[in-house]
């Protein structure tokens, strides 16, 4: 705590301290694979590239600033009815998020249904506003929610990256920059019907299961444990 | 009666909350190490799940639409609204359990409040609100999402305490393990909405 304390005078040039509060949640203390918070929405959007990025900039926006609300209001808020005045913050960001998306981009607030609702409840953004932003300053509390935001992204992004190939075969379908990679048509990004690359690859439709998101996570996790040994069994 | 039934059924079994939509996951997965807390928790949320769906559904349609009281569209509302039912509900809950069983109360711990969090709470509320169910629909629906949660719980708890003797690979130990069985049970669910093997092997 008092280290933290510390580096509270230097503001921008970010300090040592404020780096790892940033990056740590990438690998060593990533909020889904480590924490274990936030399984819900990670399962449930990644079966394509575009709703999961949408996912994971909505769900940093909403962490970012409640932590820096929650942060600077943390001296004045009564222990009885901390979790009602989170959550109103909380729903109140998540009402801005879903307002916006439903104006400027429609097809993906179909695609995300009630799931942007369900950011009110998920975990990461609880867990963080009672582990973090209740006991530090607004400006730490506002990077670790971009770096627990950045950490949940990132596995978002993983698993729907192989969801998305080996499921359709295709790569941020639903946006200009579609490419077809995989799998056996002219209009793909290597013509496959003359050029015999990967054109034997038929979609594997269990890909597209929520199930596999599951398996894919299971596995990241794998990897990650036996790189970083110190996870090991932690859970 | 049928169609309670049939919503009951339904959203039990083929649209398991856990094992087809994969909400709550948070509290499932931390909450179901024995089979004993599991089972406690399980059935806070079918409390919990069976009184507040069927209490939003009825603030939806007489406070927040359009031909309700107020007369006004004020569905903006509705996830605070929601949230404050789910918080209430869940206080009262942790009374009740605190009072009945204090043993249960202690192994539940952080977890009973943390029930208001959890997102097949929500998530259910926002389903009946999708599906647009009616009174006596959105009870059922209620009740048997709520006994779904508690089965897979219960379920994953019985796996995962037997797990424990098992030959499994360091780094895959407890949370790996339990992703892949999750998964596993989650397909074996999928079987109950009748699988058509086109779908797995048609290469669209």
């Amino acid at each position: 705590m008092s280290e933290i304390k510390e580096s509270k005078k230097a503001l921008f040039p970010m300090t040592k301290k404020e780096r790892k509060l940033l990056f740590d949640p990438l690998n060593d203390n990533n909020p889904v694979t480590v924490q274990v918070l936030g399984i819900c929405s990670a399962l449930a959007v990644t079966s394509m590239l575009l709703p999961s990025i949408v996912m994971a900039i909505a769900v940093t926006f909403v962490i970012a600033f409640s932590n820096l609300a929650i942060s600077m209001m943390r001296k004045y808020i009564p222990k009885q009815v901390r979790m009602i005045v989170q959550l109103v913050i909380i729903a109140f960001l998540v009402t801005i998020v879903e307002l916006t998306l439903k104006a400027y981009s429609y097809p993906v607030y179909k695609q995300l249904s009630v799931f942007i609702g369900l950011i009110i409840t998920n975990c990461i953004v609880m867990g963080r506003l009672e582990a973090f932003a209740m006991a530090n300053p607004p400006w730490q509390s506002f990077l670790d929610g971009i770096g627990n935001g950045l950490g949940y992204g990132i596995i978002l992004i993983i698993i729907s990256f192989f969801r998305e190939l080996f499921g359709r075969g295709t790569l941020m379908s639903g946006t200009p920059i579609e490419m077809k990679i995989i799998g056996s048509s002219s209009d793909f990004w290597i013509d496959t019907t003359t050029n015999s690359w990967f054109g034997w690859y038929t979609n594997n439709n269990l890909m597209v299961l929520p199930a596999a998101a599951l398996f894919l996570l299971g596995m990241i996790i794998w990897y990650q444990r036996s790189k970083n040994t110190k996870l090991v069994d932690i859970s | 009666m049928e169609e309670f039934l049939s919503i009951f059924i339904k959203s039990a079994f083929v649209e398991n909350l856990v094992l087809s939509y994969f909400l709550g996951m948070c509290s499932y997965l931390a909450v179901s190490k024995t089979v004993k807390t599991a089972s406690g928790l399980g059935l806070a949320v079918i409390f919990v799940l069976g009184i507040t769906v069927p209490i939003n559904w009825l603030i939806n349609r007489y406070l927040l639409s359009e031909n309700g009281i107020l007369g006004m569209d004020l569905t903006f509302l509705r996830f605070i609204l929601f949230i404050a039912v789910i918080a209430s509900m869940v206080q009262l809950v942790e009374m009740v359990v605190e009072k009945v069983s204090p043993a249960l109360y202690n192994s539940l711990g952080i977890f009973l409040p943390l029930i208001t969090v959890n997102c097949a709470i929500l998530g259910a509320s926002l389903f009946m609100i999708s599906r647009e169910y009616n009174f006596s629909e959105s009870v059922a629906f209620g009740l048997g999402g709520g006994f779904g949660w508690f089965l897979a719980i219960v379920a994953m708890a019985a796996i995962r305490e037997k797990l424990k003797y098992s030959d499994i690979p360091a780094p895959l130990r407890g949370l790996g393990i339990a992703f892949i069985i999750t998964g596993l049970m989650g397909m074996a669910f999928m079987g109950m909405m009748g699988i058509d093997p086109a779908i797995f092997f048609s290469g669209k």
